[in-house]
């Protein structure tokens, strides 16, 4: 028989049982719309977590304490300090830039507006550059902001809205917990990128943060403690060279040997391999997950398509009679479970589409539709199809026409 | 003798039937010869093996021993693809339950045997042609879109009939035609098949109504798995001898 024959036939007994075709199809368009969807969720996480990476800067590397030695007297060092910052700027070449950030929570008040849990960062200049931030009115914190502690404040712009309306916020004052900042500036708009939101949060001098907010018991003995100072490397510099010299210069200045550091230092490079392990562990067990309902789906057409057959076997037999050959009997109910499972994958595409757009509009999940994804899981579905009807063809061909013409 | 074409000749027809060691037999050295034009019955009580014999001139089945030429050619030891291809070129079937396709319309329903031909293809408005041909032979040239649950049962069974009729078939093959029509139905159908044989095709049934049996020309009385005696229309029965098989063979 020819093939557009048996795709006719095929196609008008999909269409005879309208609702069970579709019931048996559901299993396929939910594993395909699945595949689609994991796929684009953590194709979308991964987005996120690069682009987090690269709005830290270029060219970066994070020196971080290691886990706590602190206890008095315990260590001969507490950590980093504020000012193994300072040293690294002024004793190693290559370096472009060093930013230290503390971060604190803090409630913030101005006039009638009472903000909760506002995320405000300690910050030394270099950070407006190695950030890639723009100043929209007013002015970015200096350097002398810090070194003589000036209580002042850059907000972002959501925030600036939400303390200030419609009022210009430059040289309006607020209280953040008992401390009174004045305003110098206000950022424009960056939007969120990775769990930062950038325009609700606002920037204030280091040594302001070190004293006000963020003071351990111990900074009086060891200096202001840090979690993390950011280093720019000068793109023309090596940049092994340059952490092997902040290792030396770090290990001199905590007293402690080589082989045992108290602190790590990270390259961007690092944190995107650790990243991209992650997620490639996430993407494989998603993609298990999407892949048996796949096969579930494909359990669901073979039951269907036995059904069909026990059904239909005088269809069978008079076929038979009329002249079909064990393969042509095969061909019809294997292009029958073909249609079912490249119709339900044509559906399940749109929904896995569709699903991941909605997905990614409703949800502060990132969705990235991956072309690719479609493809793969249209021809899961073709191959499910396959596999699942040939049991069930093979059945139909192997009947004896004078049995199955007798069949009640 | 004129020189009539042969078109079923059996020559000790056997089949036997195994089961878990114990072997039924079902035909019995059954000797048959029919010619172009002719209008046969098989009668038999249940268990004389009629069925088996229709099955076995139906190609549906192979005998186990003896020969079976159709047409001309021997098809006693043909594979299932061949045997195929024989009942799709060679022979038209009229069941008893009409096993028309449902919600299909009786154009689509007739044409069907046209699809499973390999030989040649006919490509779809000739297959309508020759579908609405048929049906116009049968008297349902109105109905041809309508479904089979939308027609009588005498109206499927004429459906079923401009099927069987549709590949040209050397002979048409009934299996208890009537017996699911009431008896005025059956007369119809009994009719237009009178009408066919009129036009030389030539026509087999089973049938245990001595109605539908005294329409054809000659009526085979089966028992036991032989044949007990032949009937001519018109005339009283005699037991079946012999030599009437090397009258067939000559």
């Amino acid at each position: 028989m020819q093939p557009l024959e048996l795709l006719r036939i095929a196609w008008e007994a999909i269409l005879k049982n309208k609702v069970r075709s579709l019931l048996t199809m559901l299993g396929i368009i939910i594993g395909v719309g699945a595949v689609i969807i994991m796929i684009a969720i953590s194709a979308g996480t991964e987005a996120t977590i690069s682009d987090q990476i690269t709005s830290l800067g270029s060219n970066l590397i994070f020196v971080s304490s290691s886990f706590s030695r602190m206890g008095p007297g315990m260590a001969s060092s507490g950590g980093l300090i504020y000012d193994d910052a300072t040293a690294i700027a002024e004793n190693i070449t290559g370096v472009k830039g060093v930013v230290v950030e503390q971060d604190a929570t803090e409630t913030v008040k101005a006039g009638d507006v009472s903000l909760d849990s506002i995320s405000i960062s300690g910050i030394s200049p270099d950070f407006l550059s190695v950030r890639d931030l723009t100043v929209a009115s007013g002015r970015w914190l200096s350097e002398e902001d810090v070194t003589n502690k000036k209580k002042v404040a850059v907000l972002g712009s959501a925030l600036a809205t939400e303390l200030f309306g419609t009022t210009d916020p430059i040289g309006q004052s607020f209280l953040v917990s008992n401390t009174r900042l004045t305003v110098i500036g206000v950022l424009a708009e960056k939007g969120t990128v990775g769990e930062v939101d950038y325009d609700s949060r606002m920037y204030i001098p280091i040594s302001v943060m070190l004293q006000k907010f963020a003071r351990t018991p111990f900074s009086r003995i060891n200096g202001d403690s840090i979690r993390m100072i950011f280093v720019q490397i000068d793109p023309k510099a090596n940049m092994d060279n340059v952490i092997t010299q902040i290792q030396i210069l770090l290990a001199k200045r905590h007293k402690v040997s080589l082989s045992s550091l108290d602190f790590t230092i990270t390259t961007q490079q690092d944190i995107i391999s650790t990243q991209e392990s992650t997620t490639a562990a996430f993407r494989s067990l998603l993609a298990w997950v999407a892949g048996v309902s796949l096969i579930v789906g494909g359990i669901g057409i073979m039951n269907i398509m036995l059904v069909s057959v026990t059904e239909r076997t005088r269809e069978i037999g008079l076929r038979q009679s009329i002249g079909a050959t064990p393969a042509d009997i095969r061909w019809q109910f294997l292009s029958e479970a073909l249609l079912l499972s490249l119709v339900g994958g044509l559906i399940g595409a749109l929904v896995g589409v569709g699903g991941s757009y909605i997905f990614g509009a409703a949800s502060s999940m990132r969705t990235v539709i991956v072309p690719s994804s479609i493809l793969l899981a249209f021809c899961s579905a073709a191959a499910i199809g396959a596999f699942f009807g040939f049991y069930p063809a093979n059945r139909a061909a192997k009947l004896d026409p004078i049995d199955a013409l007798r069949h009640e | 003798m004129t020189a009539h074409r042969t078109i079923i000749e059996t020559i000790d027809l056997t089949k036997i039937y195994g089961m878990d060691g114990v072997s039924v037999t079902a035909l019995d050295g059954v000797n048959i010869h029919i010619e172009e034009g002719e209008f046969v019955a098989i009668m038999g009580a249940s268990g004389s093996g009629k069925s088996t014999l229709l099955n076995i001139l139906g190609c549906l089945a192979r005998p186990t021993s003896g020969t079976y030429i159709l047409d001309g050619e021997d098809v006693s030891n043909l594979d299932k693809v061949q045997l195929a291809t024989i009942r799709n070129r060679k022979l038209g079937y009229i069941f008893q339950s009409y096993n028309l396709l449902p919600r299909t319309t009786a154009l689509r329903n007739v044409e069907m045997p046209l699809l499973y031909d390999r030989s040649h293809k006919t490509p779809l408005a000739e297959r309508e042609e020759l579908a609405k041909a048929m049906l116009d032979a049968v008297g349902l040239a109105d109905r041809m879109n309508h479904q089979p649950q939308e027609l009588s049962g005498g109206q499927q069974q004429r459906v079923a009939i401009a099927r069987a009729l549709i590949n040209n078939p050397v002979v048409l093959i009934g299996d208890e035609p009537t017996g699911n029509l009431d008896s005025h139905s059956g007369e119809e159908i009994m009719q237009l098949l009178d009408k066919l044989h009129k036009q030389n095709a030539t026509i087999v049934i089973v049938t245990h109504d001595p109605i539908v049996a005294a329409h054809t020309e000659r009526t085979i009385h089966l028992k036991d798995g032989r044949i007990d005696t032949i009937v001519h229309n018109g005339k009283t029965p005699h037991k079946f001898e012999e030599k009437e098989v090397s009258y067939a063979a000559a």
